[in-house]
């Protein structure tokens, strides 16, 4: 299985050659380089899959972890060193099938959405970066391989949000991801450090072997704040984890960074970089299970939490690519919680399953979403619903594709999401009923919303376009009816078979109670949403205008990111950075400029030495040492 | 006589032999069409004989101890090699000049002779074959950097260096002569155990240590550093900033520990206070010198007191930290002096006001520099940040924090004036007149090249910080 190597290396080498040969390569010949190279890696990668869960992965009945390539980066001692390798387990396995997947749909998309743009080869040059960096991320075979790969991706998904970097909100948006995610990432290395500091090991096979009995009996002892250490450290890994995955409060990042290209917030903020929080918290299990279950009471409730807020917020937007953000959002704190209610084993570890599952139909019917909401924007030219009315007439391929995406998010069977989102209200079910409560709560918002969204694009009365709206080019018609098949059928995965909490396959039915009951709240969603919508009839603004304080709250985003303004504005920057610039400019400048004056002054008064006369560098030097001898004898 | 004894001098052997060969060849082919290929055979000849050097080679000792050979000596010698030929690479433009076109085989065959001295400094088993490695490497030293004979600076970078190298020997034996009179002997062997911290032998120990300061260039004895980095030709300045300064440390390590171990608390606190000043003159200088060369030099001063950090606790991890240090830093300062050669070769200008707008007519060029300049102000992912790390690790494994703390506020003022460069190169517009692409030589580009791919791969590939580790003092 050595070559799986190769599905990280061809990414890389295409990011090299495209970004260096950017001058003397034609638009089209960079495309075709990034978009072969993802081909051959996706190939390579449903070949790894193939062999893993029907060859090699099985042995005695449990799915292994393999290692199947590694080097030895940095040593610090006999056990804690860093590692750079290949780890091959169901949730790396598919996690790779996802990320190729979907980012070769990117790639095809592209081709159309982006053509005539300036800086065609540097956004294809960025897209392999990203593909590279998310690739070794899920495959790391340590904890501080992830980060560094975590760093990457965070870096290159700064440059694709910042990809149109003459237009200010696109380097705000930017910024703003990368600095509330490095923020978050602090919390994630100080875990490490913790994590380490006390397992003498990065690795996460041993950090997660047996139970995780390494880090429950070396963590013991340690305490802070009346909180083990465990617990610390696996609440900063979450943090770091809370940061990348968009969770309350830190997901104010995600809706902004839409200001990127299109595709990219399909590959980035929908499909792949989002979920590496949850990929975390899942690599991590055992040891938040064992070491640390408080966390994952943290986590469940976080998770629930951000669900419903993030559900409620998209119900009031009206840029059609905020309101999939949000749904990113909600859908992937329904990970979380998933993973939150999870048990070790069999059947108890039907919310760890689930969750992997749910990441998996997700990120094809979110990358449909958003890819679809790209061919719209590309017919429209604009993102507001304002603009948009009975398109389904002038886009049908589109229209049929999102409706396929809209019946998946919103858990109509036989739809993919129907099966995961079925499996996670499950094991809330059996874990905790009022999270369960609130789950299928936010099951009937998301098909309002979708419907909402569904319908304001593609019914209602036409708008007057400039142009007539045109359905999208082939490029970009192709990975939606592929995703939208993908959507179709992922969901008849015998995925408990494959992806367990333990590596033990067991099986995994539909129960029927629940999911009737989800699927007549979402049918229940989607009623709303047509009555109030399919029709231009004035209900939705009546119900609006009436809640309107609620309206504009949830339009506003419930303000979160006028509380962080506030925090950092009027808190941070004024109680806590003004002193310190002071203090900076002041006394650290200060003393520095009189460093600086004092250099000069002094570099000036020994310019006698400085003289280019050679007979007093003989006498410095003869004095020095006469100096150097005084000295050694007196003390 | 045991011929047998010549078997483990065998990178002196060869080296001997590519200096005879050149020598023969530049005698008799001088002034004929033949000339021409004078500079790809001492090129290749030397390629051949640095590739040589990586063979495994016997370890073991000459002529009664007088010489001894390891798999560190040898590490070392690879080591100067790899900076000599970078210097090898960089010098045939200059050399072909109008200037110098007549005596070119000489620079070769004459840096060669200096390299055998260097050799023997570090294989030296006594004194006295020690100190006429230092003679051998120091008088034709001096020739390099009055090369350029014609131009006064030079003339005087060259007068300047034999008289304080002249001093400095002389200051040197003067040592000698006590230690050999404290200890009657010579043999670093016999002498190790008899090493005590009586005044005799403090004595002597300040004197030749001194010495070996001024090769290095510690302040206070780095005075002349400045003047004759200045004047000489920017070949010979790349190689005394480089290969001589590299020789001098090794073999500083070499005898501070195989020779002076006994007296540790000694020269530990004269090397404490010898790094400190160093590394802050050199610093404090650095911000206000105009001329590349100059600042190179400074640079260079302080780089050797980050050098000094690893030497001071003699721990293991300190040892091969500075041979890593070394060879990443001849990687950086040879691809700058490259830059810098080329850029001199072509308007013949060495004020940083030349490097204005590099990057827009050569921007290949000052991205080398560019990177070059970050990896010895130890910006990471670069090799120069993982040798000051491991450096100063090392220190601060022993608890030294004082001088580490020292050592890294100097690092953030040393990021200053190396950006002051990187601005020039990006930022300020071409002046006047100047801003004209130019091609830098065949030769030089490889030498480029490879201390490139050198300052980018000595960080990530971690193998080479195990190979140095592995071999052990």
């Amino acid at each position: 299985m050595g070559y799986t190597v190769y599905i990280i290396l061809v990414p890389m080498l295409m990011f090299l050659f495209i970004g260096l040969g950017s001058k003397w390569l034609r638009p089209r010949a960079a495309g075709l380089c990034g978009t072969l190279g993802m081909a051959v890696a996706a190939v390579l990668s449903y070949l790894a899959a193939y062999r893993y869960f029907f060859g090699v992965g099985l042995q005695g009945g449990v799915y292994r972890a393999l290692t199947v390539w590694s080097a030895q980066w940095l040593r610090f001692g006999e056990r804690l060193h860093i590692d750079m390798g290949v780890l091959l387990d169901p949730i790396s396995v598919m996690m790779l099938v996802v990320i190729t997947t979907v980012s070769l749909m990117v790639h095809i998309y592209s081709f159309g959405y982006m053509k005539g743009e300036r800086g065609f080869q540097r956004y294809y040059a960025f897209l392999s970066l990203f593909s590279f960096s998310m690739l070794g991320l899920v495959v790391a075979t340590d904890i501080f391989q992830m980060y560094i790969f975590w760093e990457l991706v965070g870096a290159s998904s700064y440059l694709l949000i910042g990809f149109y970097y003459t237009k200010p909100a696109a380097i705000a948006a930017s910024k703003k991801a990368f600095i509330v995610t490095r923020f978050a990432d602090l919390g994630f290395l100080i875990g490490i450090l913790i994590l380490s500091y006390y397992t003498g090991t990065f690795d996460f096979g041993l950090l997660t072997a047996d139970h995780a009995s390494l880090a429950v009996t070396s963590m013991a002892g340690g305490s802070f704040l009346g909180l083990s250490a465990a617990t610390w450290a696996m609440t900063l890994l979450f943090m770091g984890a809370a940061g990348k995955s968009a969770m309350f409060p830190l997901h104010i990042w995600l809706p902004d960074a839409m200001e990127g290209p299109t595709p990219v917030s399909a590959l980035i903020h929908a499909a792949t970089m989002v979920v590496a929080g949850v990929y975390l918290v899942a690599r991590m299990f055992p040891l938040y299970l064992f070491a640390a279950p408080r966390v994952l009471t943290l986590i469940t409730y976080v998770g629930t939490f951000t669900a419903l807020f993030a559900a409620v917020i998209a119900i009031a937007q009206t840029d059609i690519k905020r309101v999939l953000a949000f749904s990113t959002i909600s859908q992937i704190a329904y990970m979380m919680v998933a993973l939150g209610v999870s048990g070790m084993g069999g059947h108890a570890g039907e919310g760890y399953t689930a969750s992997m599952f749910h990441l998996f139909t997700h990120a094809f019917f979110k990358a449909l979403l958003f890819l679809g909401a790209g061919a719209v924007i590309h017919a429209v030219h604009s993102n507001e619903m304002e603009a948009m009315g009975g398109l389904r007439r002038y886009l049908p391929v589109t229209h049929a594709a999102f409706l396929v995406a809209c019946l998946s998010i919103a858990g109509v069977p036989p739809f993919s999401g129907f099966f995961s989102k079925d499996e996670i209200l499950s094991a809330a079910f059996g874990h905790d009923k009022f999270v369960f409560a609130v789950l299928l709560l936010v099951a009937g918002l998301t098909a309002f919303y979708m419907f909402r969204l569904y319908f304001r694009i593609f019914w209602g009365t036409d708008r007057t376009y400039e142009t007539k709206p045109h359905e999208a080019p082939v490029s970009m018609l192709v990975p939606l009816v592929f995703l939208a098949l993908l959507s179709c059928v992922t969901g008849w995965l015998p995925f408990s078979r494959l992806v367990s909490s333990d590596g033990v396959p067991y099986a995994l039915g539909i129960d029927w109670r629940i999911a009737a009951g989800g699927v007549l709240v979402s049918l229940t969603g989607i009623a709303v949403a047509t009555r109030f919508y399919m029709r231009e009839r004035g209900v939705a603004a009546r119900v609006a205008a009436k809640w309107a304080g609620f309206w504009r709250a949830a339009y506003h985003r419930f303000y979160i990111d006028e509380a962080w303004r506030f925090v950092t504005e009027k808190i941070i920057f004024r109680y806590v950075s003004t002193p310190v610039a002071w203090f900076d400019r002041h006394a650290i400048d200060g003393d520095l400029d009189a460093l600086g004056t004092g250099t000069q002054r002094l570099s000036r008064a020994v310019r006698g030495a400085q003289s280019g006369r050679v007979q007093t560098y003989a006498a410095v030097f003869v004095w020095a040492v006469l100096v150097i001898m005084i000295c050694v004898l007196i003390f | 006589m045991d011929l047998g004894n010549f078997l483990v001098m065998r990178q002196e052997l060869g080296l001997l032999a590519v200096f005879v060969v050149l020598l023969l060849f530049d005698i008799f082919a001088g002034e004929t069409p033949a000339m021409k290929w004078f500079r790809p055979l001492a090129v290749g000849l030397f390629a051949l004989h640095t590739a040589a050097g990586f063979l495994p080679v016997p370890e073991g000792s000459a002529f009664g101890g007088m010489y001894a050979t390891s798999r560190l000596t040898v590490l070392m010698k690879n080591v100067l090699n790899l900076g000599t030929l970078a210097v090898f690479l960089q010098a045939g433009e200059w050399l072909r000049g109008r200037e110098t076109a007549i005596r070119e085989g000489e620079y070769y065959v004459i840096a060669l002779a200096t390299l055998l001295g260097m050799y023997l400094m570090i294989s030296a088993g006594n004194f006295m074959l020690l100190y006429i490695g230092i003679e051998t490497a120091s008088l034709p030293t001096a020739c390099l950097a009055a090369y350029n004979k014609y131009r006064e600076k030079s003339a005087e970078a060259g007068a300047k260096y034999i008289m304080m190298s002249t001093l400095s020997s002389g200051i040197m034996m003067f040592g000698l002569s006590y230690l050999y009179g404290a200890m009657g002997t010579m043999y670093f062997a016999d002498m190790q155990p008899l090493v005590s911290a009586d005044f005799m032998t403090v004595l002597g120990f300040v004197f030749f240590f001194a010495g070996l300061a001024f090769k290095i260039s510690l302040v206070p004895f780095h005075m002349w550093a400045p003047d004759v980095y200045e004047g000489a030709p920017t070949a010979t300045t790349a190689y005394l900033s480089v290969v001589s300064k590299a020789a001098g440390c090794f073999v500083l390590l070499l005898t501070l520990h195989h020779v002076f171990g006994n007296i540790g608390r000694i020269w530990y606190g004269i090397l404490w206070v010898l790094t400190v000043a160093t590394i802050v003159v050199g610093n404090l200088f650095a911000i206000r010198q105009r001329n590349i060369k100059r600042f190179f030099a400074y640079s260079s001063i302080s780089q050797a007191g980050y050098i000094m950090l690893g030497v001071l606790h003699g721990t293991p991890e300190g040892l091969s930290a500075v041979v890593y240090y070394l060879l990443v830093y001849l990687f950086a300062n040879m691809a700058a002096f490259g830059v810098i050669a080329s850029v001199e070769n072509h308007g013949g200008r060495t004020d940083i006001g030349a490097y204005d707008g590099l990057y827009r007519s050569n921007p290949r060029l000052a991205v080398v520099m560019m990177l070059a300049v970050f990896s010895l102000a130890g910006i990471p992912p670069l090799g120069g940040f993982f040798s000051k790390f491991f450096i100063f690790a090392a220190a601060a494994a022993k608890g030294d924090y004082v001088l580490v703390f020292i050592a890294l506020v100097n690092t953030v003022v040393s990021l200053y004036y190396y950006l002051r460069i990187v601005r020039a190169m990006f930022i300020n517009a071409p002046a006047e007149g100047a801003g004209e692409r130019f091609r830098t030589d065949a030769y030089n580009s490889v030498s480029l090249v490879l201390c490139t791919a050198g300052v980018l791969v000595a960080g990530i590939a971690s193998g080479l910080y195990g190979y140095i580790a592995g071999i052990g003092f």
